[in-house]
């Protein structure tokens, strides 16, 4: 497969993965190695030192995965910077997943908090990668701010619903200079492979995975989908048209 | 002396340091960012770090998340 390049580093996997939900960190390193992913997401969150836990991180090999830290549990652009210069105090590379959701029951993005965090992380060094809705004006303002790329939601999160945002997705696609990663609601390696076909630059997968029975052949799976979505993208899909064509020759048949 | 760790009120002693408050705790501070009345606080000035009386301490560390 062609490579993926974001911010100027190159990656051979269209496949990112996020790290939240599974039932343990094996199941979580079985589906990160089974996706071939090279960049994996994490969030922040307050230490509770009343249940002392194994630290997630041990389990991520820094050799072989970019961690890209998200903002989630953000409400406004001011804690979202917050998160982000967190991230980097620990020690992570500059590169972070904005997400800014209010509103808890859809955790729908918020444009304009996301257009304003955006610009002062960018001013600050930071790679950043939004996570928006699939809105296509948005989309330019924030690669005009500099992002590194969009990520719109084929739905909501977590809803394994998969892409519903098509006709939107199709023109950020269009218009987009820079990558374009379909974030949040793909459920299914088909959906995967949709975003992929419609020329989506790369996807990021959490929840099919870890609720999937078998979290490590999911991964396979997705990579698999995202392969054939990349692929048929690049070989050329042909038209949907409303009138038949036959693939066999109509004529030299049986009668006259 | 109180402080407000993660939200909720602490009880320690007067003078105490962020990096020994993080080993009371037994928190390893390479795998935590410290926050001390919302200024990120550099690992190698934890120690350093005295707490007063009424001090916010936010300790945060990597979770899953997608």
């Amino acid at each position: 497969m062609d490579e993926l390049i974001i911010a100027g580093r190159s990656f051979k996997s269209r496949l990112m993965v996020g790290t939240g939900k599974f039932a343990s960190n094996e199941a979580m390193v079985a589906a990160m190695e089974g996706s071939g992913s090279e960049i994996v997401t994490v969030a922040m969150r307050r230490v509770d030192v009343d249940n002392p836990q194994d630290s997630m991180l041990k389990h991520i090999d820094p050799n072989r995965y970019l961690l890209l830290p998200n903002t989630s549990g953000a409400r406004d652009a001011e804690e979202a910077i917050r998160l982000a210069r967190i991230a980097r105090a620990a020690g992570c590379e500059p590169w972070i997943k904005l997400e800014v959701t209010p509103d808890p029951y859809y955790l729908l993005p918020d444009p304009i908090e996301t257009l304003k965090a955006a610009e002062v992380l960018v001013k600050e060094g930071f790679i950043v990668l939004p996570y928006i809705n699939a809105d296509p004006v948005l989309a330019k303002h924030l690669q005009e701010a500099g992002t590194a790329t969009v990520m719109p939601l084929g739905s909501p999160i977590g809803t394994n619903k998969g892409v519903r945002t098509r006709d939107n997705l199709a023109i950020i696609i269009e218009q987009a200079t820079v990558p374009v990663v379909v974030d949040a609601g793909l459920g299914a390696p088909s959906h995967a492979a949709e975003a992929m076909e419609m020329g989506a630059d790369a996807v990021l997968v959490n929840t099919a995975l870890a609720v999937a029975r078998d979290p490590g052949a999911m991964g396979v799976a997705f990579r698999k989908g995202v392969e054939a979505g990349r692929e048929a993208y690049l070989a050329g899909l042909g038209k949907q048209q409303d009138k038949a064509e036959a693939s066999s020759p109509l004529t030299g048949f049986l009668r006259d | 002396m109180e402080i407000t760790f993660n939200g909720t009120l602490h009880e320690l002693e007067a003078g105490t340091s962020i990096q020994e408050l993080l080993d009371q705790l037994r928190l390893d501070c390479l795998q935590v960012v410290v926050e001390h009345n919302h200024n990120i606080i550099p690992r190698q000035r934890l120690a350093e770090t005295v707490l007063n009386n009424g001090d916010t301490l936010e300790v945060i560390h990597f979770v899953g998340g997608g």
